[in-house]
């Protein structure tokens, strides 16, 4: 290959601060990092507007509102009764994610979400936490859900494996659709990127064409926060209502 | 077949999946176009449940892109 392309460079993970206890390496990287930005910004979105909070927003205070609401709207919907419980995980959970995926949308930032550990641990919280709240609240009628209503006998032979499995899958669609989207799409900009560093004044096109991308990739940011957060609140009416 | 060229080859046939993520994609907005066509009214119920359904289908295109990375820069 003539092009000098490094599309994946660009979730190395780079240390900052070495740290080590005995044989673990815990050391601040770049992603730490990106997190840790992600979570004092989304703590001073929150606190700082309604710390004198007024009956007329401001500007900031309004965007706060717009994502409290937009989430109590979808646990409301989503989730059904019983759910208001749930509302700040599902929110941290929402925050967390769309705060990382747009700060990896800043040219040579990290993207936290494009790290298949940081998705899968989100996901595998939501899994184990969901079916604790299922167990918790029903015991051992929980196993209800993997049983379908009306179902002759002989069916239920084929459907119960079918319900487990797309049961214990979940952790894993739920993290790998987010991870792939956000590797996907930053590996897409890089490669775009790459050819326009290597064509000379046509490099015109590739930008072009990276531009267009990048418009698709924050609709994509936005969306995959939404999916994860609504795929959870599914998961929490599954648990809290069996069907 | 040596191995660098079997894998060149595996990765292009793990991107087949992004068939199936097209037709998911088209199937989606289209139905959402009739839906809005028909009942323009109803345009604000059933919006969400497009994107949901676009984020959905697309990502199971991308399923194969992961396993055509993998292929090629973790094996």
């Amino acid at each position: 290959m003539a092009l000098e392309l490094h599309p994946l460079e660009q979730f190395k993970v780079e240390t900052l601060v070495p740290l080590h206890i005995g044989n673990l390496d815990i050391s601040y990287t770049n992603a730490s990092l990106l997190m840790t930005i992600a979570v004092v910004l989304i703590t001073a979105l929150m606190i700082l507007p309604t710390r004198r909070a007024s009956l007329v927003p401001g500007r900031w205070q309004s965007v706060a509102e717009m994502g409290y609401e937009f989430v109590a709207d979808m646990v409301e919907t989503n989730a059904g009764h019983g759910a208001e419980a749930y509302f700040p995980f599902v929110f941290s959970l929402f925050m967390f994610v769309l705060l990382s995926n747009f700060l990896g949308l800043i040219p040579y930032s990290y993207t936290v979400t494009s790290q298949i550990i940081v998705t899968f641990a989100l996901a595998a919280v939501v899994f184990v936490g969901v079916t604790i709240v299922g167990i918790a609240k029903h015991g051992t009628h929980f196993l209800r859900l993997f049983v379908p209503e009306g179902v002759p006998v002989l069916l239920l032979v084929l459907l119960v494996p079918i319900e487990l499995l797309s049961y214990f899958i979940r952790p894993f669609t739920l993290s790998i659709r987010l991870f792939a989207n956000m590797l996907a799409g930053h590996t897409m900009l890089a490669i775009f990127g790459g050819f326009a560093a290597s064509v000379g004044f046509l490099a015109i096109f590739p930008v072009a064409l990276d531009v267009a991308i990048m418009a698709l990739e924050v609709l994509v940011a936005a969306l995959q926060a939404y999916v994860f957060a609504i795929l959870t609140c599914l998961y929490l009416r599954d648990a809290l209502h069996l069907h | 077949m040596d191995l660098a060229s079997a894998k060149m080859i595996g990765a292009g046939l793990a991107c087949i999946a992004l068939v199936g993520a097209g037709v998911g994609i088209g199937n989606v907005f289209s139905a959402l176009i009739s839906a809005v066509a028909r009942n323009p009214a109803a345009q604000p119920q059933v919006q969400p449940f497009a994107f949901l359904g676009f984020a959905l289908a697309e990502a199971t295109g991308l399923f194969g892109l992961a396993i055509a990375f993998l292929i090629l820069f973790v094996f």
